[in-house]
């Protein structure tokens, strides 16, 4: 995909949706050599699958989607995650209702979240350092609750987790990918036609311009770390739904997977310009990177860590070519 | 003000090396033995002078306001060469060049991307990051290279009275902090960081020296990684150098120097970096669960930055004004 091609959108299109459409692209190209390559790639099924084994990777790139919008970083959602599999698996095994550990998870999540992004806030110590502490701090309770790997036995959590939807065309999907899609579309509608989103952009567009026109910018800066802690805690819970346990290392250097996802999605790291369905899409990408890869067979697992960076740069150095383009 | 900024992470450090005093009583106690020096100071320091020697070279990227996330995948892939290159029959010195040679390389690229695409640090330090730990298994093929060979061994745990590693680190530490405050190059770095585009119009070569913090960054991280191969003879990809660049990260926030760049302190990056290691050592002896020294870590890096902000000597009582260069955007570091 060339920029010409690109510039040739141009005139239709505003230029805002271009980082976006570049993923939707990729995605395309990518799902298009897999169906290519392998007759049985190009099944409803592989899609479903896609969603299904990214479900809580989605949930998280929605809650970082926020944190960057405002021109921060959230360096403990993979932390943060881990310690909800671990919260959820350990308050199982004590006996308490599913709902009511679920109901710790996420408030235990929020309430991380919003400390953090109380430090930020209120101490002018960057978000970068606040929340790798908190990455230490999630991983070093997890470890506090158990060093070991904590199964998850309860019935109605396991029912939950293999629970499926039939879809038409034989097509199955978990509950998970309902529950992702679900916070998708609260976030486009928080972001789009809500204050508080509006508020998000106008601080990553600039925080002083958004202070001086009167819009709640403290709420907003603090808030988004309390989104995405919830989201982390949320997307732990899928993750846990996933592995079915609670484990201190699961979900190791998923911030990472993460950032990657929102960036790939057209998100400015610098704040400001991003959509949520982009970070949906970037996530996709990486999965159908994996999907391809596991399908490949002779391919090693490390060369999904070599795509993720190519592709990483590629988009970067896109954004970078929009960007400098006269408005 | 760097003597006031040093305050906390001193004290800290103080604290740690009392308590471990207190659990262990022969903590502050040296001994020669061969010609080498041991005890449990000694043992920090060695431990220590990987990250240190990073930390180093991470001081003067974020002195320019940038951040390099991927000396940690850097130095697996020194060390994957070296031992790729040992283990298939290469010479010592040939490796260590080798693997120094395309770490520099690795900083040429980051640079490129930094200083020339203008791409924001913490991002495109990130695709070597992800890409560079799975470069490094393709070269070790996802095995552990397993080396022998004792003059590598020199590297990361050899003894000239005190330990290779600790002098190497030392070194680089005192090299840099002759070259940079000596001469002009310490304050043209700040000045970078401060406003790039002011010291441009100044007529400093910004983009030069970006591009060269960058370089000697990765070759920081190079060494390190050799340190950290040759010190257990095996180059582990996955494993090797994980998370040292948030600890050297850490070192130098704790030493004062601030993320938002234009000012950085050598001396505090030292402190940092024993701070570090000081506490990972303390959770040892203590008998803590390994893994849990990420909670004490979390809790020493909050408190020390919690004191270090301008706020909080605000709320303290006002014994300082706030100095005039310390609050600055917030949204810089973020990016």
């Amino acid at each position: 995909m060339s920029t010409s091609a690109l510039a040739s959108l141009r005139p239709r299109l505003p230029q805002r949706f271009l980082p976006v459409v570049a993923t939707l692209v990729v995605f395309a190209v990518t799902f298009g050599v897999g169906s290519v390559r392998y007759q049985d790639f190009a099944s409803g099924q592989v899609v479903a699958n896609l969603f299904i084994d990214n479900a809580f990777l989605i949930v998280l790139a929605v809650g970082m989607t926020f944190v960057i919008l405002t021109g921060g970083i959230d360096l403990s959602v993979g932390a943060v995650a881990a310690l909800s599999t671990m919260i959820a698996a350990s308050t199982l095994r004590a006996g308490w209702p599913p709902l009511l550990s679920v109901l710790a998870v996420l408030v235990a999540g929020t309430v991380l979240g919003l400390l953090m992004g109380l430090v930020i806030h209120y101490f002018d110590v960057q978000p970068f350092i606040v929340t790798l502490a908190g990455m230490f701090l999630a991983r070093g309770l997890c470890f506090l609750i158990s060093v070991e790997s904590v199964s998850i036995d309860d019935p109605a959590f396991r029912d939950f987790a293999t629970g499926t939807i039939e879809l038409p065309g034989d097509v199955t999907v978990t509950y998970s990918v309902l529950v992702a899609l679900a916070v998708v579309a609260a976030a486009v509608y928080v972001l789009h036609l809500t204050r508080f989103g509006r508020t998000v952009y106008a601080v990553g567009g600039s925080e002083t311009s958004a202070r001086l026109m009167g819009l709640p910018t403290t709420r907003a800066k603090v808030g988004v770390y309390a989104v995405s802690g919830f989201c982390s805690a949320l997307g732990g819970l899928l993750f846990a739904l996933y592995m079915l346990s609670g484990y201190g290392l699961h979900a190791v250097g998923m911030e990472l997977d993460v950032i990657a996802a929102v960036v790939i999605g057209g998100t400015l790291l610098a704040g400001g310009v991003g959509y949520v369905a982009g970070s949906m899409a970037g996530v996709l990408v990486l999965g159908t990177v994996q999907a391809l890869i596991s399908f490949e067979g002779t391919l090693s697992s490390w060369w999904t860590k070599i795509v993720i960076g190519a592709l990483l740069l590629a988009f970067i150095v896109l954004q970078r070519v929009i960007v400098r383009q006269p408005r | 003000m760097i003597r006031g900024r040093l305050l906390w992470p001193l004290i800290a450090l103080a604290g740690l090396i009392l308590l471990n005093v207190v659990f262990t009583h022969s903590f502050l106690a040296l001994r020669i033995q061969d010609g080498h020096l041991y005890g449990s100071l000694v043992d920090i320091l060695r431990n220590g002078a990987p990250t240190m020697l990073i930390a180093v070279g991470m001081t003067l990227v974020i002195a320019t306001r940038g951040i390099d996330l991927s000396v940690g995948a850097v130095a697996a892939i020194a060390g994957a060469i070296g031992c790729t290159w040992i283990a298939d029959g290469g010479d010592v010195p040939t490796a260590v060049l080798l693997a120094l040679a395309v770490c520099v390389l690795l900083g040429l690229w980051n640079g490129f991307l930094v200083s020339v695409l203008g791409i924001q640090p913490i991002i495109a330090t990130l695709v070597l990051m992800t890409a560079g730990r799975g470069g490094a298994m393709l070269l070790t093929e996802g095995q552990i290279v397993t080396v022998d060979s004792s003059a590598y061994r020199q590297i990361g745990a050899g003894f000239l009275v005190l330990p290779i590693a600790i002098l190497i680190s030392l070194a680089v530490l005192g090299g840099v902090a002759l070259l940079t405050r000596r001469t002009a190059l310490g304050m043209l770095i700040e000045a970078v960081g401060a406003n790039p585009e002011a010291s441009k119009l100044a007529g400093v070569r910004s983009r030069t020296i970006t591009w060269t913090v960058y370089v000697f960054a990765a070759f920081c991280a190079g060494v390190a990684g050799l340190m950290i191969s040759s010190n257990v003879s095996a180059a582990d990809a996955n494993n090797a150098g994980l998370w040292i660049e948030m600890d050297a990260i850490l070192a130098v926030v704790i030493g004062g120097t601030s993320l938002a760049g234009g000012r950085y302190s050598l001396g505090g990056t030292l402190v940092g970096a024993l701070v570090i290691q000081t506490l990972t050592t303390t959770v040892y002896t203590i008998g803590v669960p390994t893994n849990v020294t990420l909670l004490f870590k979390a809790v020493v890096v909050i408190t020390v930055c919690l004191l270090q902000s301008p706020r909080t000597a605000r709320i303290i009582g006002g014994r300082r004004r706030t100095p005039a260069t310390a609050p600055r955007s917030q949204k810089v570091a973020a990016g």
